[in-house]
């Protein structure tokens, strides 16, 4: 049976006269990718910033496991088990890639307001960067400061820290943002990877990726649900490319 | 490699320290108490500036806190114990640090600095325009606090090197507990807020509650200098808590070197010797000044903490 673990029913946000998101409802399931697409302003990071409580909702209710999480603020919700990466890279540029991770690992400890003990002494929170860095591929690049990663691997790093947490629900906003295509391909081998332990909400314009790694594809136009289903339902649909994919053989 | 150098320099400073005060000369010895005092002060202001990024321009408020708490606390007629004014002084500042904490740090950048700013103002006129510390003429402690605990007397602060020792004594500490903190998982947290407070929430981090205890805990240092130096002086009037005072230990740290321990305890020294030499060449001594700080923003940015690795540079790798 699916394992709803995020569900968001009616999320409306309003920016003054604009409805940046109008009833957007969607819901999350462990094992799947759920990608969201569509054109340029349609209001997909407005929605990651809805679910991840960066933005307060006007209207609808989040709930994570079952629990109603719309009034918490962000920090609450990750602590619940709620990751988000971001689609302009938003890393400690100036930590190594294993700092930015133990400190995201740190989150978790019970001790992390310990004012006096050492937090490179913390062998549990250490453990957990180490292989969140080496489940993004990024083991033998733990001790480069961030800055000095290329651009791929800091969208890796960016997805290692939220794993680093140990978080089971992802939102990611455009992974593959800006990336060549081996370092496209590595990004999907490792969502592939991580699929079975997580419900993952994936924001993409590279629509190869997105029907490659697809379980589920809800298209949003001008902050609203347009089409929500199966991919080879939503590339079927007259609707969607009408609004969005645009050319005729698209479904080819 | 460099870890021995900066420790040898360390060790060279701590004996010029503790050997000083045996030249006998009362007016440098008090000199130097009172730069370790600031330096303390610069040190709690780091903490905030340099480190958990909240440029406070009102941290001369829990400095005068201090100062004021530690005469208030003492008994008119009789030496108060130390063993209860310094603590006292700690936790009045630390205390009101915590109250003023939870309004100002909802705002951030510019607004951050004003309300700070204004926070300070209102606790100056609290001092100013009420008798509650003799108003503008400000309030002696008429006795240096007693270190005696039951009959034992482990020190006398009424001896000038004594003073000077124990003054030593607790910047060593203070340098010590931030040096610890930074390293402990309280410090890394406020360390990445200073670089990325939106991630850190994103992460599961409180920011505001580690913002709020790093605010604290520098106000509470900040007492801790402050009423050092009612102790030293025998003397608090509400300059103390001015807004000059918090400008000046904001210099402190940046001619020290933002987010550098021992660059705030440099900067302190620094700004001391400065006042101490161009207020006796001229009376337009703040004019000197002034331009030394420019002059070290513009070609010295990271403050004198900056400078070894300059030094280094300058003449090559091979020979540091």
């Amino acid at each position: 049976m699916a394992e709803v673990l995020l569900a968001a029913d009616g999320l409306t946000r309003r920016f003054g006269g604009l409805a940046a998101n109008r009833d957007v409802s969607l819901s999350l399931v462990r094992g799947e990718v759920h990608a969201l697409l569509g054109p340029n302003g349609a209001g997909k990071s407005t929605c990651i910033n809805l679910l991840s409580g960066d933005l307060p909702v006007t209207s609808g209710r989040i709930l994570l496991r079952g629990a109603d999480v719309t009034p918490l603020p962000n920090h609450r919700r990750s602590l619940l088990g709620l990751g988000r990466s971001y689609q302009r890279t938003n890393i400690f540029a100036r930590f190594t890639a294993f700092e930015n991770c133990r400190l995201a690992a740190q989150s978790r400890d019970p001790q992390a307001w310990r004012i006096l003990g050492r937090a490179h002494g913390n062998a549990s929170v250490r453990d957990r960067a180490a292989s969140a860095l080496e489940q993004a591929g990024l083991g033998v690049r733990s001790n480069v400061v961030g800055a000095a990663l290329s651009h791929g691997e800091q969208r890796q790093l960016e997805i290692a820290m939220v794993l680093a947490t140990g978080a089971d629900v992802l939102l990611l906003d455009e992974p593959l943002a800006g990336m060549g295509a081996e370092e496209s391909a590595r990004m999907i081998e490792l969502l592939k990877s991580l699929r079975p332990a997580h419900a993952i909400l994936l924001v993409e314009h590279d629509m190869d990726a997105v029907f490659e790694v697809a379980d589920r594809v809800t298209v949003m136009v001008e902050g609203r649900v347009l089409e929500s289903g199966l991919p080879h339902q939503i590339r079927a649909s007259a609707a969607v490319r009408e609004a969005y994919l645009g050319e005729p053989e698209a479904s080819a | 490699m460099r870890l021995r150098a900066s420790r040898v320099a360390l060790l060279v400073a701590a004996v010029a320290v503790i050997a000083f005060p045996f030249t006998d000369s009362a007016f440098y010895t008090e000199l130097l108490a009172k730069a370790m005092i600031l330096a303390i002060f610069a040190l709690s202001l780091d903490l905030l500036v340099g480190y958990t990024g909240l440029v406070s321009f009102g941290h001369a408020a829990y400095f005068g806190i201090g100062a004021y708490a530690t005469v208030l606390l003492a008994p008119k007629y009789d030496p108060a114990s130390l063993w209860l004014v310094l603590p006292g002084a700690v936790v009045a500042a630390g205390l009101a640090a915590l109250v003023i904490g939870l309004f100002v740090l909802r705002t951030r950048g510019i607004y951050f600095i004003m309300v700070t700013l204004a926070f300070a103002q209102m606790v100056f006129y609290v001092f100013h325009d009420t008798g509650l510390g003799g108003g503008s003429d400000g309030i002696y402690l008429n006795f240096k606090p007693s270190a005696a605990i039951g009959s034992l007397q482990p020190f006398d602060l009424g001896e000038a090197r004594q003073q000077c020792w124990f003054v030593a004594a607790l910047l060593f500490l203070t340098w010590w507990f931030l040096a610890r903190l930074l390293e402990s998982p309280f410090g890394r947290a406020i360390v990445g807020i200073r670089s990325n407070e939106q991630r850190m929430r994103a992460l599961g981090f409180a920011t505001v509650r580690y913002k709020l205890a790093a605010f604290a805990i520098a106000g509470a240092l900040a007492g801790l200098a402050g009423s050092l130096y009612a102790i030293l002086f025998g003397f608090v009037t509400p300059e103390l808590l001015s807004w000059h005072q918090s400008g000046n230990v904001l210099l402190m740290v940046i001619l020290g070197g933002i987010g550098s321990l021992a660059g705030s305890v440099g900067g302190a020294f620094a700004f001391v010797a400065m006042q101490e030499v161009f207020s006796g060449w001229t009376k337009h001594w703040q004019l000197l000044m002034g331009g030394v700080i420019v002059a070290a923003v513009l070609f010295l940015p990271g403050g004198l903490a900056a400078l070894p690795g300059r030094v280094r540079r300058a003449f090559g790798a091979g020979g540091g």
